[in-house]
């Protein structure tokens, strides 16, 4: 914060507020956090000073929550990408431009609208008067939505899609026209031309969409909690019990560790097997 | 392919629609569509809970979207000014900020400030005996929030800067302005459409949090935190009504923030 010749008090005035806000709101909270986890649990529920691995020890206890988050995060991040790929090919590739913009617009404005009141919705549908009580119409009968991982994955897609569309939208419109041309005349069939040019050229949006919606689900808490009801429940579930429940404040504080040192690794481990070309990486984290 | 975008929209808002539709059901439960009638509307409006978690609500979103505009805005204007090493760290922390899940931050923050309500209670009832304890409610909450809002409002702040013209500021001190007269004339004009933005983002991000709120509130109760529990409960048309005004509201203010930024968008061209 020194200038070259003088303290420029200026900037340390007007700076210190956000300086201390992350000093006293996110990075004292993250240590406080980690060092709880080296710690044992006082028997009102509190923490005690010790220096123990026995939280991590202890993490296979909460194996189930895990294992979903594990499974359903990269599963309903997949269902996104599949969902969310032709509507942006459509939107950036067949659309005129004259409707492209208001188009786009539509797939994004869910998204900025109450998360909690949109996945309520799913609830009213999926629940036992809804699309249940249709089918049984039709003469399916007892068949169940709610409170199953088809029900999460159906939140997590509803959920999380204008987010995937986004970033690949953006590399389809930047892909140069004139490649798809050339490769027509070339005398490649439409399906090569997409298997060989679009997909490749998209990718990193591919990529950048995958990693957004990967990084929010594995911390996601709220559509299980509807969606899953207690059946299926994801990390952040587990801490909520750990935290307002059970009050087990050290082991709690481990599970967050772990969800967030996994994060890392596997957001990391991610982009070094799908940017190894280094043109890619630049565009993709744009 | 315009089958699919066709089936895409519509899965996107029938939810929505279903909910705007049911809230105007005349019916008792929050299933059967009985005729048209305003009266969960009424209800809502009527329900003391219902008002006085929107009246918190409001008041935390307004007063984090304030100190998070303010001094995320001041940060932003100071960032080119400091040492490439202090910037580095700067930055680093306002993406964490962001892409930490927002249950951690919760947790942390909890843990945070128990930790230091219970290092300082005993010294505050020691020296003022009969001061109230400090505990959670709307001081965490606004703390929680403004970390969050705070980062989103640099990011944009930073990327308007990025894009303004340097130009006009060096014509202002070539024609003897002052530092504050050139912010005040030339730099805060082009800038305010990204700080509105940043301040309506950042409302609405603490209108519709959950997840933050459920670990700091303390025993204030939001709106997001009623209606959870109240989902908990049982879906009734109330929460339709409920639901649907919040997603009025918050649409509304997104197309403010949307109109700002595409007018901050078209400005360079034009200056």
């Amino acid at each position: 914060m020194q200038g070259p010749r003088k303290w420029d008090w200026t900037a340390i005035l007007l700076m210190s507020p956000s300086v201390a806000i992350f000093l006293g709101l996110l990075v004292m909270p993250i240590l406080v956090v980690l060092v709880l986890s080296f710690g044992e649990r006082a028997e009102a529920g509190g923490y005690q000073a010790a220096f123990t691995f026995a939280q991590y020890a202890n993490l296979p206890a909460r194996w189930a929550a895990f294992r979903n988050t594990l499974t359903l995060a990269p599963l309903g991040t997949v269902l996104c990408l599949l969902a969310a790929y032709p509507l942006a090919y459509y939107l950036a590739v067949k659309v005129s431009s004259r409707n492209r913009l208001l188009l786009l617009i539509l797939v994004i404005v869910p998204f900025w609208t109450s998360f909690l009141i949109r996945t309520y919705a799913w609830i009213f549908i999926l629940g036992g008067k809804g699309l249940p009580a249709l089918l049984d119409m039709i003469g399916v009968p007892d068949v169940r939505f709610i409170n199953t991982p088809f029900a999460v994955l159906v939140g997590i897609v509803y959920g999380y899609l204008p987010l995937m569309v986004f970033p690949i939208f953006v590399s389809l419109e930047r892909l140069d026209k004139r490649l798809l041309e050339a490769s027509d005349d070339l005398g490649a069939s439409p399906a090569r031309t997409f298997w060989q040019i679009t997909l490749p050229l998209s990718a990193p949006g591919a990529v950048t969409g995958c990693m957004l919606v990967f990084i929010l689900l594995m911390g996601e808490y709220l559509i299980p909690a509807l969606l899953g009801g207690g059946k299926v429940f994801f990390i952040g579930n587990a801490l909520v019990d750990l935290f307002l429940q059970s009050r087990n404040w050290p082991f709690g504080s481990a599970v967050a560790v772990s969800l967030v040192v996994i994060m890392l690794v596997t957001v990391t481990l991610y982009l070094r097997v799908t940017l190894r070309n280094r043109g890619m990486r630049d565009q993709a984290l744009v | 392919m315009r089958i699919y975008a066709v089936f895409v929209y519509l899965f996107l808002y029938a939810p929505l629609a279903v909910i705007a539709l049911f809230s105007f059901s005349a019916g008792r439960s929050a299933s059967d569509f009985h005729g048209f009638s305003l009266q969960w509307y009424a209800t809502a409006a009527g329900n003391r809970l219902v008002i006085e978690a929107l009246l918190n609500s409001l008041l935390v979103a307004f007063v984090s979207s304030a100190i998070a505009t303010l001094f995320g805005t001041a940060a932003a204007l100071m960032l080119p000014r400091v040492k490439p090493a202090f910037r580095m760290v700067f930055d680093a922390l306002t993406y964490v900020a962001i892409m930490v899940p927002g249950i951690v931050i919760g947790i942390s923050t909890l843990i945070a400030l128990a930790t230091t309500f219970n290092f300082l209670n005993p010294l505050i009832a020691g020296d003022a005996p009969g001061a109230p304890p400090l505990g959670f409610g709307f001081g965490s909450l606004i703390c929680a929030h403004s970390l969050f809002a705070m980062a989103l409002v640099i990011v944009i702040v930073k990327a308007r800067l990025s894009g303004m013209d340097r130009s006009l500021v060096e014509a202002s001190m070539d024609l003897y302005a002052d530092p504050w007269g050139t912010f005040r004339q030339v730099t805060l004009p082009q800038l305010m459409p990204a700080v509105i933005a940043g301040f309506l983002l950042s409302f609405t991000f603490s209108l519709d949090d959950y997840v933050i709120a459920s670990f700091v509130a303390g025993s204030r109760v939001t709106l997001p935190i009623y209606v959870f529990a109240s989902i908990r409960r049982g879906v009734t048309p109330e929460i339709n009504a409920i639901g649907t005004t919040v997603m009025v509201f918050s649409l509304a203010m997104l197309v403010v923030a949307q109109v700002l930024l595409r007018r901050q968008a078209r400005k360079p061209a034009a200056a």
